[in-house]
Formats: structure tokens, sequence, C-alpha cells
């Protein structure tokens, strides 16, 4: 490349951010683009926000043109993926995994009249919103159909990676499930991965012969059924997606992932100018974790049980991180009576009381 | 029986079943690097294996014509990459490359419509009383047909290799293929035949993934199943009883790793998956300490292109 | 039957014709396979060449070619190097792992120096943590007589559990709410590798790759050591009548290549990538190694694989988002576009006659 398109580069750059994109005339649809970590095949996380994006189509037809950047890589590949997105004259990007954050942060100051949203971070823009869901209200009802229904009081959780949202997981999982049997016990196992079919089998086959007759998976393949299937006397809960063809057994409830009253939601913001930019985390409530149909595999009084619970959550009569609660370690994480707040799920990398397991270091 | 906390019994069946796949896809290599070509496409083949075994098997409800699909599919890939490296002497490690990356995208696009299907299920095979006998039926009367499949192309790529002509040919184009041409040996096609089992074979690990082991499709389900394969070949320094001892060990210490987690111990993940493969480079460089002045453990002409005239 | 018959010398014709003919013949099967996807072939094409580099803000992605060019140009130089001498390493990706975990230990170690000392220092702790870890295998060979494509491929698994480890252990963020990943570089000024003329994607780690794609056609065209490394790799026995010491060749070409993929990593780590993750490598140190063989091991021609190769990465996003093409078909196009390059390389040294097949 020689000096003179060197110097035409910078130029056009300069004035690309410059003079940004202008604003779209009514009758022009609104652009809106999605980059996902994964293939939209995955038939998880990747998935469920396309099936949001699809969401979008649906509902504003014509209003909207939508577009997606599939199986991008974290790191350098995002931000151009980004970057493309927003040339492309999309004014509404969505950013759908956690690492994608920086680059989501380095592109929006490039943009400032696009609105980016980025799924699960933490860090916020004047056109940056981030949003994420309450996973841990799903592993609640997980956790309370568990508890009854465990004969050897022993229920395994596939963990994906030592973060927050897992570790909320699995001890909202654990207390739910203690409540209704003081007996249980919880395994876990980490298998660092958000999605590999053979591993997942693994750790489920290994918590399976370790005695657990309930399994919770943090990760996205539908293997884990597949061996609680096989096993016979196991069941399990979808994650992420329904999974409901292993319905009505093993799998005899799910939490799934709802992107799509989110999307919406923003996307009409965006159209009526109201869009701003903050950090949304959603519940059952809202709508944004779905808790999928409860079989019959599950007794009556059971579901009845959980499905209480879930519009108790719902209600906001019920938190499932409520004091008196201790740590692992016996330090003291919440008083009688206190409820956590987001800021403290939202750094908890720890066990609570009661879970035998050593939490990875 | 129980060690730790660790049930061995469990953890012996486990392993066995867990390593299939990349026991089948590392007997298949091994033939083909017999034959002196170094394939890296392994993982390419393995997962349009998983794909072409899952659709058939799906569309005629039949497991067993899945498998012949999967092999079948993984034997075309093969060929392809025969042409390439034989016919038209492509460079064998670049070629590889290309046909795994090739792999993964053709595989996920006959894979589109795929997605969360079920497949026709596997049986396992019914041994009656013996499956009750405690510690050896549940490690070794328990599974499905291909896991017994498996370990017996093991014993016939052994014995082929050991004791027949036809491998006494293929060790010796591994050797020297001047040399095997010299004699009137035609390289070309025992390689073209050697790859093609290797590709068969690594479809067919690929198919019992998304057949029996997962099951399902998914893109990218082989998730470098296919690059253990190629570790695990090396591991063996080419022998096939010694693929068998590699697969369970690679697949061996992952269950383990995973049971001693669902024992309840924190255990450093990252540093016990290296294990594997630091135990191959040192078990390769004893090899090749103890072989310094005599045979090489690999074949001599793995990697290197043939042409009649040179 | 289609006969081979070897060249006495390479055609020069079909040295600078087949790489044409490649991309010529990738364009219809590609086209073919978009128009079975229901795409529109000429349009599909059109996107992928000619959208990056004279489409609408083709100035910023004429600058994200040179981003992602610049690591596949700097391994692949060094690889070629070895390759040519028949040293195969192929563990570049580690190397690569390894350059930038060498040289973001040292950043994070001393965070938040304001030293200009620090970024020299990263530069000479990643070449060096490339250039250890080839030596691994360079060693073993030259000790033990280790087949090093084996030893290299096998450090690849380690080094990738190596920096699993030292992202969700040693160098995770303490700012970082518990998740995997360490600070960002980016925001580390004495330690970013920034662009040097802002939004232009030209950062040291490109400069690096256009200095080595330089140093490594002098070595290798213009000196005793060049020669010596394509005797070695032409006429192994010839070589050791010309005095070439192999044990040295092997820790000087692995060295080389590791210190160079060692550099890349370097510059990924502390530029375009800023973070030190657990999915931090993408798997340049593999593709350099086809963009190496498709540039025929020869400097100039490795600039130009990495830039096609970066092309058709940055043309196959434009061709998902402008056409919806799943990523996937742009895998398959990538390897039909490797498959012909490296297939139609033949003719270079090789006449193709038709007809009846000498028994062979």
């Amino acid at each position: 490349m020689n000096r003179r398109s060197f110097l035409k580069t910078t130029a056009a750059t300069t004035l690309v951010a410059g003079v940004g994109l202008p604003a779209f005339a009514a009758d022009e649809p609104l652009k809106i683009g999605f980059i996902y970590v994964g293939p939209v095949g995955d038939m998880g996380w990747s998935y469920q926000h396309d099936q949001g994006r699809k969401a979008i189509e649906e509902k504003y037809g014509d209003k909207v043109q939508t577009s997606f950047i599939e199986s991008v890589p974290e790191g350098p590949d995002a931000e151009r993926a980004l970057t493309q997105l927003a040339l492309a004259g999309n004014k509404l990007i969505f950013a759908t995994s956690f690492g994608f954050m920086d680059a989501t942060v380095n592109v929006a100051k490039k943009f400032p009249d696009v609105k980016f949203e980025h799924a699960t971070g933490y860090k916020l823009a004047d056109n940056l919103a981030v949003y994420d869901a309450k996973f841990y209200q799903g592993r609640a009802i997980q956790g309370t159909i568990g508890g009854r229904m465990t004969k050897t009081n022993k229920i395994g959780y596939i963990g994906s990676y030592p973060i927050p949202e897992v570790y909320q997981g699995i001890n909202a999982a654990y207390l739910a499930a203690k409540k209704v049997n003081p007996d249980v016990e919880m395994k876990v196992v980490w298998a660092y991965t958000w999605f590999d079919p053979a591993k997942e089998a693994d750790a489920a086959a290994a918590l399976i012969a370790d005695g657990v007759d309930v399994l919770l998976q943090h990760t996205d393949s539908t293997a884990p059924q597949a061996k609680a299937q096989e096993a016979g006397n196991v069941i399990t809960f979808g994650q992420a997606s329904d999974m409901s063809s292993f319905a009505p057994k093993p799998r005899v409830s799910s939490t799934i992932d709802n992107w799509a009253p989110y999307y919406n939601k923003r996307v009409g913001e965006v159209m009526d100018g109201t869009w701003k930019s903050e950090a949304t985390w959603g519940g059952i409530d809202t709508g944004m974790v779905e808790i999928g149909e409860i079989t019959d595999a599950v007794p009556a009084v059971v579901k009845a049980e959980a499905l209480k619970l879930k519009d108790d959550i719902a209600g906001g009569t019920v938190h499932p991180f409520t004091g008196p609660l201790n740590k692992q370690d016996g330090s003291v994480f919440l008083a009688d009576g206190e409820i956590a707040t987001d800021e403290q799920l939202h750094g908890m990398t720890f066990y609570v009381e009661g879970i035998t397991a050593e939490a990875p270091k | 029986m129980s060690i730790g906390g660790i049930d061995i019994v469990t953890l012996a069946a486990m392993l066995m079943a867990a390593s299939t796949p990349v026991l089948l896809a590392a007997t298949g290599e091994l033939v083909a690097e017999k034959s002196g070509v170094l394939n890296l496409g392994v993982e390419g083949m393995m997962i349009m294996g998983a794909v072409a075994g899952f659709a058939a098997a799906v569309a005629t409800g039949s497991p067993v014509l899945g498998f012949v699909a999967g092999a079948l599919a993984g034997a075309l890939m093969a060929t392809l990459f025969a042409f390439l490296t034989q016919i038209f002497l492509s460079n064998q490690v670049a070629t590889g490359l290309a046909l795994t990356l090739f792999g993964l995208g053709l595989s996920a696009l006959i894979g589109k419509g795929y997605e969360g299907v079920r497949p026709p299920p596997t049986a396992k095979l019914d041994f009656g009383p013996l499956a009750d006998i405690p510690v050896i039926g549940p490690i070794f009367f328990s599974h499905d047909w291909i896991v017994y499949a498996s370990v017996l192309l093991v014993a016939v790529v052994w014995f082929v290799l050991r004791y027949t002509r036809a491998g006494l040919i293929l060790r010796a184009v591994g050797e020297s293929h001047d040399a095997a041409h010299a004699l009137g040996y035609r390289v070309v096609a025992v390689r073209f035949a050697a790859l093609g089992f290797g590709g068969a074979m690594a479809g067919l690990g690929g198919a019992y993934l998304s057949l029996v082991r997962v099951p399902q499709w998914t893109e990218g389900m082989t998730a470098g199943a296919g690059w253990i394969a190629l570790a695990i070949v090396v591991f063996a320094s080419w022998r096939p009883w010694r693929v068998l001892l590699g697969a369970y060990m690679f697949g061996g210490i992952t269950a383990l790793q995973l049971q001693l987690q669902a024992a309840g111990y924190a255990i450093p993940v990252h540093i016990l998956s290296m294990a594997p493969y630091v135990i191959t480079i040192v078990v390769l460089v004893i090899l090749s300490a103890l072989h310094r002045h005599g045979v090489q453990a690999a074949p001599a002409s793995l990697g290197k292109s043939f042409h009649a005239s040179s | 039957m289609i006969t081979l018959i070897r060249r006495p010398n390479p055609s020069k014709f079909w040295t600078y014709a087949t790489p044409i003919v490649a991309v010529i013949a990738t364009m219809f099967a590609g086209g073919l396979l978009f128009a079975m996807l229901g795409k529109h072939p000429v349009e599909a094409i059109r996107v992928i060449f000619w959208e990056p580099l004279f489409g609408a803000n083709a100035s910023y992605f004429r600058g994200q070619l040179l981003v992602k060019a610049g690591p596949l140009i700097l391994i692949a130089a060094g690889l070629a190097v070895g390759f040519r001498a028949g040293i195969w390493n192929i563990g570049a990706e580690g190397q690569y792992i390894m350059g930038a975990l060498a040289s973001a230990w040292l950043a994070l170690h001393v965070y938040p120096a304001e030293s200009h000392w620090l970024f020299p220092a990263m530069i000479v702790l990643g070449a060096l943590g490339g250039l250890l870890w080839a030596m691994i295998p360079a060693l073993l060979k030259v000790w033990f007589g280790t087949s090093e494509i084996l030893v290299s491929l096998m450090l690849v698994y380690v080094a990738e559990n190596l920096l699993a480890y030292m992202a969700f252990g040693p160098l995770k963020n303490p700012e970082g709410f518990g998740f995997p990943g360490s600070r960002n570089l980016q925001s580390y000024p004495a330690a970013h590798n920034a662009d040097l003329i802002a939004g232009t994607g030209l950062h040291w780690g490109v400069v690096t790759a256009f200095v080595a794609v330089i140093a490594t056609y002098i070595l290798m065209h213009r000196h005793i050591t060049g020669f010596r490394i394509r005797v070695a790799g032409e006429a192994p026995r010839a070589a050791r009548f010309a005095g070439v010491i192999p044990a040295r060749l092997v820790v000087f070409c692995l060295g080389l290549a590791g210190a160079f993929a060692g550099l890349a990593g370097m510059f990924e780590v502390s530029g375009p990538s800023g973070q030190i993750t657990d999915s931090f490598n993408v798997g340049y140190g593999f593709t350099a190694i086809i963009v190496a063989f498709l540039g025929r091991l020869h400097p100039i021609g490795i600039l130009l694989a990495g830039l096609l190769m970066a092309l058709t990465y940055i043309g196959g996003d434009m061709a998902q988002l402008m056409l919806g093409l799943p990523s996937a078909a742009i895998q398959v196009f990538q390897g039909m576009l490797l498959f012909f390059l490296l297939g139609f390389d033949v003719l270079t040294n090789f006449r193709v006659r038709l007809g009846r097949r000498a028994r062979a």
C-alpha cells in the first residue's frame, strides 16, 4: 500500500466518524444489526438471540430491517464486525456475548449516533446499554422441583465457567432444593466450555455415576439430556432453549432465554426516541426468563409448588437470595431478612454454606 | 470398587464409550500415516461423517445406514485429499488444514435443518447374564456394537499390518516410497487406499459422536476430537494396540477429571488437561531416544510427496 | 489418463499464472455454491473480493485488512524459512500464545507502569516467549531426533491450556467482577500497541510484518544462510558437504519462526485484541501455515497470500451482512480457494500430458 492511499484512508475514516449517519427518514426502515458468538444453529445461546431477532422482524415487519454476523470470534474480529454493522447503517446493534464487551465499548465510542446493546456485560456509555437475565430465578424453580423429586438426595450441576452468573445458578438451585429437602447435596462439575457436546456428555455421566438423579446444566447442548435418558431414572431441565424434544422425561421443565420482549421494547424505544442507556436485568416478571412447561413426570403437588414459587418470584414476594445466608466458609453474606442486591449478585464467585464441593481457584 | 470417592468400574465403562470416536479416527489415521501420508484433516473428515451419518440415520430410520453413510462421507473427503496430495502433489500439511476448514463449513451447510432433531437410537448389545457379573459386566458387557467394533478394528489393523502381504506393502510404501516404487508397487494406489480407509474410520468416529455419544447434530460438534486423534497416533508411536491405550488414556483423563470434580475435589482442570499432551511428548522423546540409531518410530516417508520421476 | 512430467526448472509463467487461475476457478466453484444457496453468485463474489477494497467505507476495511493480515504474514514469513529447510514447525499457534502470555504477564506484573521502556521490554519478552517455546521441539529434535512436527503440534494444546489457566487464574483482571480475562492493555497507555496513525489499522505489528518480509527476503535470497537453508531442504546430503550443520539449522529455523510467532502474539495482545482471555487465539498460527504455502514459501508471495486470506475473512463477513450468506458458506469457499491454489501449484513444477500413463 502506498503513501497516498494511507492519507486517503485517514481522511476518509475521519469523514465517516465525523459525519456519522444522518437521521433516518420516517419511511425508511430502522436497520438493526446483531453479532453472535456461535452459529445461529447452535440451538442454545446464539440461537435464542436469533429467535429474538426474528421476533423483531415479526412484530415490526417493514419498519425494520435486520441483519447479523454469526460465529464471530471475541476480540479484534468482533470489533471489526461491529464496525461493519455500524458502517452499514444499522442504528441499533446488539452484541450478544460477554466477550464482545471491550470491542463494543470501542466501537460505541466511534459511532455516537448508533445505539449499542451489550448482553451480560457491565460497561455502560451514553449510547451503550447492557442487558442480562436473572437466570438464577429459573434455577430456584428447578431446585425446588429437584429437591422434591430426588431419591438419592444428590443434585448435579454442570457448570460452564466459574463466573458470577453460574455461581448464582448453583447457589439458587441449592438453596431452593435445601428448603424443600434438608438432606439434599449439591455436586458440581465445571466443564470449562459453553458448548462441547462430548464433554458435556462426559460431565453428565460422571455426575450420574456419582449417584445424581437430578441434573441441572449451565451448558448449551442437549448431550446431558441424552445421557440422563439413557440412565433412565434421572430428570433434567432444558437450558437456554426449551429442549422439548426430551420432554416429558428426562426434561421435566426448562429455563428459556427469551430475549424477544426486551428486543421488541428497545426497538420501539429507538423508534419513538425514548431509548436511553441503562442496565437491564430482567427476570421472570418481564418475560426474559421463561419457565418451560413443567411436564406430567412431575407430581401435581410439586408442580403446583414450583408454579407458586414462579409467581412469588415474579411478584417480588420471594427472592431466591434472602438472609440469613452464609458463604461456604461460614462468613456472613446476608443478615437475617436481608435481600441480596444486584451488585452483590454480580460479584458472586463463591458457594453458599452447605455446598461441600470446593470452588475452583 | 471405589478409590477416593471415584468409582473405578464406572470410570472404566465411561471411558470406553467416551474414547470410541477418537479411537476409530486414530486407528484410521494410523493406517494413513503408515502409508507415509500425514493427513491433518481428521477433524474435517470426522465432522463430515457426523453430519452425513446423522442425516442418513434420520432419513432412513436406521442407525446402521447412518454409520455406513458416515464412513462413506469420511472416505470421500479423504479421496479429495488424496487427489490433491497424491495426484497434484500439494503439500500435505497445508492441504490437511484446508480439508478441516472445508469440512467444518460444508458440514454446517448440510446440517442446516437437522438441529434439534433426534436420531434413531442405537441399541446396546444384550449379553444376558454376562452383563450382571460384578465389575466385569458393567465394564465389558454394557456397550453398543460400535464400541466392540472399534476394538475389533484395532485388532484387524494390527493383524493386517503385521501378518499380511497387504500390510507389508503398506509399510514398505510408508518407509521408502522410492524403494517401494522400484520394487513395482503402485505407491499412489496404495496411498489412496490407506487414506480412504483412514477417512472412513474418521467418518465412522464422527457418526458415533452424532448418533450415539451426544446424540444430536450441531455445527462444530467434534470440538477438536480430530486433533486428539492425531495426537494419539503419535503417542502410540504408530502401533495399533498402543492407539487403543492412547485413546483410553486421553478419554480416561477427561473422564477422571470430571469424576474428581463430581466427588467434590477442586482440581486444576487446565493443568490436568495438559497432561496427555505432555505425556505424549515424553513418550515421543523416549521412543526417539531409543531408536536414535536404529529404526525410527515414525514411517520414514511421512509427509513427503511422491512422484515417480523423482 | 493424466501424466505428470517434472519440469527441469519451475515454470516462470505458471508461477505467476497459477494463483490467478486458482482464484478464477474458486470464483466459479464458489459462485456455483452460492447459487445453490439461493444467492446471486456474481454479487456474492463481488461482495467478497471487491467490497472491502473499493466499496463503501473501503478506507476502514483496507486498514482492517492490515490488522488481519499482519499476524498471518509475520508468522508465515518465519515459518517459510524453516519449511524451505525441511523443518516442519506446525506449532506456531502455541508460540503465538506464549509470546502473548509472556509480554502480557510482564505488563500486568508491573501494572500500572508508565515507563517508556515497558513496550520495548514487552517486545523482547514476546519474541523470547515464542522462541523458547519453539526451542522445546528444536532441542528435542537435535538431542533425540524427535519429530518437530508432532512435538510442536502437541505443544499447541499445552499452550492453550496454559492460556486458559492464566486467563482464569493468575492474570485475571482483579476488577473484572470475577469474569475470566485480564485487564485490557488498550487502556494501559505504556503497554498499548496503538495505531501509529489513528484509524488506519497500521500498528507496530503490521510494520514488523513488513520488516519481516524484507528481512526474510534478504536472508533467503541475498545471504549465505539462506543458500544453506535452501540446499538443506532440496538436497540434504549435498548440504552436509556444503558445510551445513543440521543441528544449528534446526535451532535457527525453529527459533526464528518461534520468535516471529511470539512477536505476532505480543502485538496482538497489546493491540487489536488487548486482553488475555481463554479465547485469545483464533488460529492465526495454523492459518499462517496455509499462507506460507499459498505464498510458495517466498516472502513476497506470503505478503500477497496473507492479504488475500485476510480479504476472504473480511469479505466473508460482508457477504454475511449484505447477502445473508451463512458463515459456514464462507468457510467452504475459503477451503475451495485453498484446494485450488494448492492443487494448481502442480503446474509450476510439472508439465501435464494427457494420454496413456506408462506403468508407474
